[in-house]
C-alpha cells in the first residue's frame, strides 16, 4: 500500500460544537439567515457539476431565478445515497472527464451573488487531503460544503480543516436520528441543517412524504439555525407543503431530470422560478 | 480497541487507521442498533447454543481438515484442506448467514437483503431466509447474473427474489451500492445481510466472529493432524476477505503460522490500491488519484471487488497477514489441477488460494517439506458451465 497517501488520523470521539466560531457566522449561515429573518422561504436548487457543459451557465441562470444558495455536486463514482437521476448525472459528468479540482476551477470563475456550497463524498475529500481541498474551496468561493457519508462521529479532521477554512459544513438530520442526536448534530452543523424528508435516496415523489414535515418540526424546535428539507421534494405543491413548517427546501433530483432532458440552463430557471414564485406566495 | 489481534475493535469499529463507519445519518442509527444487538446476542449462551446447534445439525459442521495426499506428492508440500465447500449451500457463506437471520429475528426484522457476486452469499442468505421463513431480496451485478445463471435459480427456488443491478461495472460493487440504497428505504423491517468483512461497523467485526468458527475448528484438528503442531502457513482467497478472516482469526493470536490471502490479480486492492472510504468503511480501495473508485475484473465473480474488509487492511500494515495475487490463467490450471489430483472442484475462488500454493512451491517461497492450510471456501459447481466455456471457447 502507498505510504504517501494523505490519511489524517481520525478521533472517533463526537466533535464537541466549536465555540470558536459562534461569534463568526460564516457567508453562508449570515445569507441564509438575512433571507429566512426577512420572512423569505430559503429556495436552495441542486446541480451535478460537469454534467453537461452548459452547467456553469446553468448555475448563474439558477441564481438569476431566484435560488438562495446553490448547491453544486462533485460527482462520485459511487454515489450511494443518490438515486438514479443523480447517479446518471455523476455519470455523464465523470465521463466528461470531470475532477474536483475542475469543478472548483469553474466555480471560481463566476460570481452568482449567492452562497455556493458542494456536496460530494467523502472519498474524493480525503484522497485530495482534508486541508488542501477546504483551502482551494475557500479561495474558488465555496462558502459550505455537504458530504452525506461522513456523519457525527467521522467528522473529526475534515470538519476541523472546514472551520479552519471558513467552509461551513452542513450536516444532516434523517427522520431516523433520535432527538438528542439531532441536538448533537446541529451544534456542531455550520450555514444550515439538511433535514433528510424521506428514508430514502435522492429521487423525485408523486406525493412528499410524511417524515418530511415531521423531520423539519423536530429539527427547527432543537436549533436557530436555518433548517432546509431536501431528498424527496419534487415540485412546487411540495416545497409549498414542506415549508408550512421548514424554513426552506432542497431541490435536486427534479431539476436534474429536466436537466438531463436537454431543458439547458433556461429550462431549469424557469423550474426554479415556479419554485420561487410558490414560496415567495406563502 | 484490545491489543488483541483480530479483537473486539470497540465502538468506534476501527482496525488501527482502517473500519469505521461512513454512512448516511438515515443509517447511523440502524447500524448502532445492529452493533447493540449484536454485542448482547454474542455474550448470550442461549444465542451461541442455538446458532451451533443450527450450524451443527442443518449446516454440516464441523467440517473436515483433509489431507491432499496425491498433490501434496505433486508439490513436495503437505497440503491440507480445511473442507468449507461441504457445508450446506457449498461454502463457509453459510456461518455468517445463519448468524445474521438469527439476530435480525431477535431485532424483529422479518425480511432480508443482500448483496452478492459469485452467488454464494445470495444462496446462502436466501436458505437462511427459507429456514426461518423471511422475506429475501439479494442484489446482483447484471454481468454476475449472466456468469452465475445456476446460482439464479437456486436463490428463486429458494424463494428469493433476485434484483439485476446494472448501475456501474454492474458485479458485486455495484449490488453493494444498490443494497445500500434499498436498506436506506426500509431499514425499520429489514436486515442488510452484509456477505463478507467489510461495510459499517459492525459488519466488519460481526461477519469475521460468525466466520471464525472456520479457524477455532480448524487449528485443533491441525494440531491433531499435525502430532501437535501449527501449519507453517495458512492461506486462503480473499475479495471481501471473509473466509480468510474466518480461517485467520483461528490463528492470527495463537499461532506462530504464517498467514497469506490471495486475491484476484484484477481485484487486488492490497498490492495496487490505496487507503480510502467506499460502502461504510475507511480500508485499502482501487481508485485513480481524484478517488474516483476503478473497477475490479476477474474470472472470479466472488473476487471482483476493488476493495477489501478493513482488518485485512490493518493485518498487512501489521505485516501479520501477507496479501498476494493470482491471475486469471494460473487460477484456471489450479482448478482443474485439484479436480485431477484430488476429486475436489474447487470455487474458482478458492482456486486462487490453490494456485499461489502450486506456485509458491514452485519457487520455494513454501520449502520441501513445509506443511500449508489452505481454505477451499467453495465447492466448483457454480463455476463448471463458466469453466467449460473459457476453456472449450465458448458452447
Amino acid at each position: 500500500m502507498s505510504a504517501d497517501a494523505p490519511i489524517a488520523p481520525t478521533a472517533p470521539t463526537m466533535p464537541a460544537s466549536s465555540t470558536a466560531d459562534q461569534g463568526h457566522p460564516g457567508a453562508l449561515e449570515t445569507a441564509l439567515r438575512g433571507r429566512r429573518d426577512a420572512g423569505h422561504k430559503l429556495l436552495i436548487p441542486y446541480v451535478t457539476g460537469g454534467m453537461d457543459d452548459q452547467w456553469l451557465l446553468t448555475v448563474e441562470a439558477l441564481a438569476g431565478a431566484g435560488a438562495d444558495a446553490i448547491e453544486v455536486g462533485i460527482p462520485f463514482s459511487d454515489p450511494m445515497i443518490d438515486g438514479p437521476v443523480i447517479q446518471d448525472a455523476s455519470l455523464r459528468a465523470l465521463e466528461r472527464g470531470t475532477t474536483p479540482q475542475g469543478i472548483l476551477a469553474d466555480l471560481s470563475r463566476i460570481d452568482v451573488g449567492v452562497p455556493l456550497v458542494v456536496m460530494t463524498y467523502y472519498n474524493l475529500i480525503e484522497r485530495a487531503g482534508h486541508t488542501r481541498i477546504a483551502g482551494a474551496m475557500a479561495e474558488c468561493g465555496v462558502a459550505g460544503a455537504i458530504i452525506p457519508d461522513l456523519p457525527l462521529e467521522e467528522l473529526g479532521p475534515w470538519a476541523e480543516a472546514a472551520d479552519h477554512a471558513g467552509v461551513a459544513t452542513v450536516l444532516l438530520v434523517a427522520p431516523s436520528t433520535p432527538e438528542e442526536r439531532i441536538r448533537a448534530i446541529c451544534a456542531r452543523s455550520r450555514g444550515f441543517v439538511y433535514a433528510v424528508g424521506r428514508m430514502g435516496v435522492t429521487g423525485e415523489q408523486a406525493t412528499l412524504a410524511a417524515s418530511a414535515r415531521q423531520v423539519a418540526g423536530r429539527v427547527i424546535g432543537a436549533t436557530d439555525l436555518p433548517v432546509c428539507v431536501g431528498i424527496g421534494v419534487s415540485d412546487p405543491e411540495q416545497a409549498v407543503e414542506v415549508c408550512g413548517v421548514a424554513d426552506g427546501v432542497v431541490v435536486g433530483s427534479a431539476l436534474v431530470r429536466r436537466l438531463l432532458e436537454g431543458g439547458g440552463p433556461d429550462g431549469a430557471a424557469a423550474f426554479v422560478s415556479s419554485l420561487r414564485h410558490a414560496l415567495d406566495a406563502l | 480497541m484490545t491489543d488483541e489481534i483480530m479483537g473486539d475493535p470497540g465502538p468506534s469499529g476501527r482496525f488501527g487507521q482502517y473500519g469505521g463507519r461512513f454512512v448516511p445519518e438515515s443509517l447511523v442509527p440502524a447500524c448502532m442498533e445492529l452493533e447493540e444487538a449484536f454485542r448482547a446476542a454474542w455474550t448470550d449462551k442461549a444465542f451461541r447454543a442455538e446458532l451451533d446447534e443450527i450450524l451443527q445439525r442443518y449446516g454440516g459442521r464441523p467440517t473436515p481438515v483433509a489431507e491432499c495426499v496425491r498433490l501434496s506428492e505433486e508439490l513436495g508440500v503437505r497440503v491440507l484442506l480445511k473442507r468449507e465447500d461441504l457445508a450446506h449451500t457449498g461454502s463457509h457463506k453459510i456461518n455468517n448467514v445463519i448468524g445474521q437471520g438469527l439476530l435480525a429475528r431477535r431485532m424483529g426484522k422479518h425480511r432480508l437483503i443482500a448483496e452478492t457476486g459469485a452467488g454464494q452469499h445470495g444462496v446462502a442468505t436466501a436458505t437462511a431466509a427459507a429456514l426461518f421463513g423471511m422475506e429475501c431480496v439479494v442484489y446482483m451485478g447484471e454481468v454476475d447474473t449472466h456468469r452465475q445463471e445456476l446460482n439464479v435459480f437456486r436463490m428463486e427456488l429458494l424463494g428469493a427474489e433476485v434484483r439485476p443491478v446494472s448501475s456501474g461495472s454492474r458485479t458485486l460493487k455495484d449490488a453493494v451500492n444498490e443494497a445500500l440504497r434499498e436498506w436506506v428505504a426500509t431499514v425499520d423491517t429489514t436486515h442488510y445481510c452484509l456477505g463478507s468483512v467489510m461495510g459499517p461497523h459492525p459488519y466488519p467485526w460481526m461477519v469475521r466472529e460468525f466466520q471464525r468458527v472456520i479457524g477455532d475448528e480448524a487449528r485443533p484438528q491441525c494440531r491433531e493432524m499435525l502430532d501437535g503442531a501449527d501449519p507453517d502457513v495458512v492461506v486462503a482467497c480473499a475479495g471481501g476477505g471473509s473466509n480468510a478472516a474466518g480461517i485467520f482469526a483461528g490463528f492470527a493470536d495463537s499461532t506462530d503460522s504464517a498467514l497469506v490471502a490471495v486475491e484476484a490479480a484484477g481485484g487486488a486492492s492490497m498490492t495496487t490500491g490505496m487507503p480510502g472510504v467506499l460502502h461504510g468503511m475507511r480500508s485499502a480501495l482501487m481508485q485513480n488519484e481524484e478517488g474516483q473508485i476503478l473497477e475490479a475484473e476477474s474470472i472470479s465473480a466472488g473476487l471482483d471487488y476493488p476493495g477489501i474488509g478493513p482488518e485485512h487492511a490493518y493485518l498487512g500494515e501489521l505485516g501479520r497477514a501477507r496479501y498476494v495475487s493470482a491471475g486469471d490463467t494460473e487460477v484456471l490450471e489450479a482448478f482443474q489441477r485439484l479436480a485431477r489430483t484430488e476429486g475436489i472442484i474447487p470455487a474458482l475462488e478458492s482456486a486462487h488460494a490453490i494456485a499461489w500454493v502450486i506456485a509458491a512451491a514452485g519457487t520455494g517461497e513454501l520449502p520441501v517439506g513445509s506443511t500449508v492450510l489452505v481454505n477451499l471456501s467453495g465447492r466448483g459447481d457454480k463455476d463448471v458451465a463458466q469453466v467449460r466455456d473459457i476453456l472449450k471457447g465458448g458452447a
